[in-house]
């Protein structure tokens, strides 16, 4: 328990009587509770600290607080008989004044200004992706002359984590999916007692649109965030800025070997993702429906056609591009924090979802334009 | 001024027969050594002789193979629960990059041990943490994020975090390292002045000379080859009397020992 009496010697100056412990666990007067009690035409106050036990900061500020108090109001605030810790470590803390313009004034932008800087951020964020771009084809170009630098290991490294490291997680899901599609068919199909047309909606539903789909979004999150999670923790330990100094084209050397490794893993990934897709619909429909496993494959081979496989491969090959180029582009984006690293994997992943509907769209319009 | 040589004063920190592995790996072995109340207490030694994996085990992030590490007559490794926490409240720790949490400012990387560990409002808080900002010379810093600032400006920050409790032992992990000499000297006196007004009792991880002559009280060498510690006193004592060549190559920056 801290104390702070203030006691008047004439009606000009006061002697504050410390007494107690000043301890961060003590309780003790605040520096309003103590101002407030201070006459206003005060001009000399001082301390008297015979009373006083042990002490923390937390006396510190306290006196740090008058002394800001003190200078206020033009009175001579004087600490001579706190021990000699205190007098050292307040002028300590004086010892390097406030820079004026170091504080940060909160000021609120108007709607105007506001509008304005998600405008220009908007717009920075389009040339920012849109040279992205730019950097990435010439560096492509420069890997077909031959001249692009990267290392052959880091390629097979990439592959092998985005290739092989996937296969899991694509059997479940894509198994799931064609399972979930035979069963959603059946209960319509069933209607018209049309249920061997399952085979077909299944064999359609996996080759056009969902093996490439979900593999896109199982490399978005799986790949993409990796890729902008190692580019940023090298862009915060300065990795990149090495590569650079040392004339390696960062983009050469950490983005092109990832895009090879998605654009020569994403068709065998949807292959893979197709076949499984439609091993799960014929689960459900020989063991659920009871349609003979002979008919299955034979309706399922004669309405998958080779174009419609094509289709579906274009769609997933450029849905591993777009993930490739959103992970890097957030990654080479990384600020130099902790939290930066975490923000960029999640802006790839949000980035490539959105990219990889879009592709989509556009890809399922074009092919219906040419039938 | 402290004055040290007036009375003995006692140890508040004892190492007792520690010995130091990775795995299988043998750091160190065979260390004692004791710390005084208002030492400034250096671990020196060349490059990979494990001097900040002695720190580590003085702070509990590894735990020693064999051995005891004392704070006043508490076996640290033995302490559990409640009385680990107590302990571990009066350790400030300046770690080699400062550590700063870099998603908080300044004034919250320094208000959460306080939040943590104390029932201060938060104005109290706040009125704390701009205190021991400008105590390391950070007047005003409070909103600013350890990315928007200089890597000496991180360090003093991170003193300022290291020293939010008023803690009774203060461990210093290369303090110096990566500063200009001249904040490196600012740095060092800040750390003398420390001591002297927090009372503190200090611990510092150095092979900066210049350091180790200024501020140091007491030290400790650690040999990588013999795996053990090969000297221990004041640095400048150590410097004059000596006879070890390793000791004496270190502590004159390779010249060869010369009897003098």
């Amino acid at each position: 328990m801290a104390d702070v009496k203030p006691i008047m010697q004439d009606h000009k100056n006061c002697i504050l009587k410390f007494k107690g412990d000043f301890l961060m666990g003590e309780s003790r007067p605040t520096l309003e509770s103590l101002t407030t009690e201070l006459p206003r035409d005060l001009t000399g106050l001082s301390c008297d600290a015979a009373g006083m036990g042990a002490w923390d900061s937390t006396l510190l500020t306290l006196l740090m607080g008058l002394q800001d108090y003190g200078q206020e109001k033009g009175l001579i605030f004087d600490v001579g008989n706190m021990p000699e810790g205190v007098q050292r470590l307040l002028n300590l803390a004086r010892a390097i004044p406030e820079r004026p313009g170091t504080r940060r004034a909160v000021s609120k932008d108007s709607l105007t200004v506001r509008t304005g800087k998600a405008t220009l951020k908007v717009w920075n964020e389009t040339v920012d992706m849109v040279s992205f771009i730019g950097e990435t084809s010439q560096s492509f170009g420069r890997l077909l002359q031959g001249k692009a630098r990267f290392r052959k290991s880091d390629l097979w490294v990439h592959m092998e984590a985005c290739g092989p490291g996937s296969l899991g997680i694509i059997t479940v899901i894509s198994l799931l999916v064609g399972a979930i599609l035979a069963f959603v068919g059946a209960v319509q199909l069933s209607m018209f007692g049309a249920e061997v047309f399952v085979a077909n909606l299944v064999g359609l539903g996996m080759v056009m649109e969902m093996g490439a789909l979900m593999t896109g979004i199982i490399l978005a999150g799986r790949t993409g965030a990796a890729f902008a999670a190692q580019l940023g923790t090298m862009q915060v330990n300065e990795e990149i800025d090495a590569l650079k100094t040392m004339g390696i084209p960062p983009v050469d050397n950490l983005v092109l070997p990832r895009m090879l490794a998605l654009i020569f893993m994403s068709p065998l990934l949807i292959i893979y993702a197709n076949t499984v897709g439609m091993i799960g619909g014929a689960i459900v429909g020989v063991f659920y429906l009871n349609i003979p496993p002979q008919v299955f494959f034979v309706r399922t081979f004669e309405y998958v056609t080779p174009w419609l496989m094509a289709q579906g491969m274009i769609k997933g090959c450029s849905f591993g591009l777009l993930v490739a180029y959103s992970g890097c582009l957030r990654g080479m984006q990384c600020g130099r924090s902790a939290s930066e690293v975490g923000n960029a994997a999640t802006r790839a992943v949000v980035t490539s979802l959105l990219l990889i509907v879009i592709a989509d769209a556009i890809w399922t319009f074009l092919f219906i334009l040419m039938g | 001024m402290s004055t040290p040589n007036e009375k003995i004063p006692p140890s508040v920190l004892s190492v007792k027969n520690l010995e130091m592995r990775y795995g299988s790996t043998l750091i160190q072995q065979n260390l004692n050594f004791e710390i005084s109340q208002g030492d400034i207490f250096i671990i020196m030694g060349g490059s990979g002789c494990g001097k900040s994996t002695l720190l580590k085990h003085l702070i509990g992030l590894v735990k020693p193979a064999a051995g005891n590490v004392y704070y006043g007559d508490k076996d640290f490794w033995a302490s559990e629960g409640n009385e680990r926490d107590q302990i571990m409240q009066d350790i400030g720790i300046l770690y080699q990059q400062g550590a700063l949490w870099s998603s908080l400012t300044l004034a919250e990387n320094v208000a959460v041990p306080l939040q943590e560990y104390t029932a201060l409002n938060a104005k109290e808080i706040r009125d704390l943490c701009a205190f021991k900002l400008q105590l390391v010379g950070l007047a005003g810093f409070d909103d600013y994020y350890p990315s928007e600032i200089s890597g000496g400006m991180r360090k003093r920050a991170a003193l300022a975090r290291a020293i939010a409790l008023d803690p009774k032992f203060l461990f210093f992990d290369e303090p110096s390292a990566g500063l200009d000499p001249v904040s490196a000297k600012l740095l060092d006196d800040l750390i003398l002045e420390l001591r002297d007004t927090l009372g503190a009792t200090i611990a510092v991880v150095t092979h900066e000379l210049a350091s180790i002559y200024a501020i140091g009280s007491n030290s400790v060498f650690l040999d990588p080859i013999s795996k053990t510690m090969i000297a221990q006193g004041n640095p400048t004592t150590l410097l004059n009397e000596s006879r070890d060549a390793r000791v004496h190559e270190f502590l004159t920056r390779g010249n060869t020992h010369t009897e003098g």
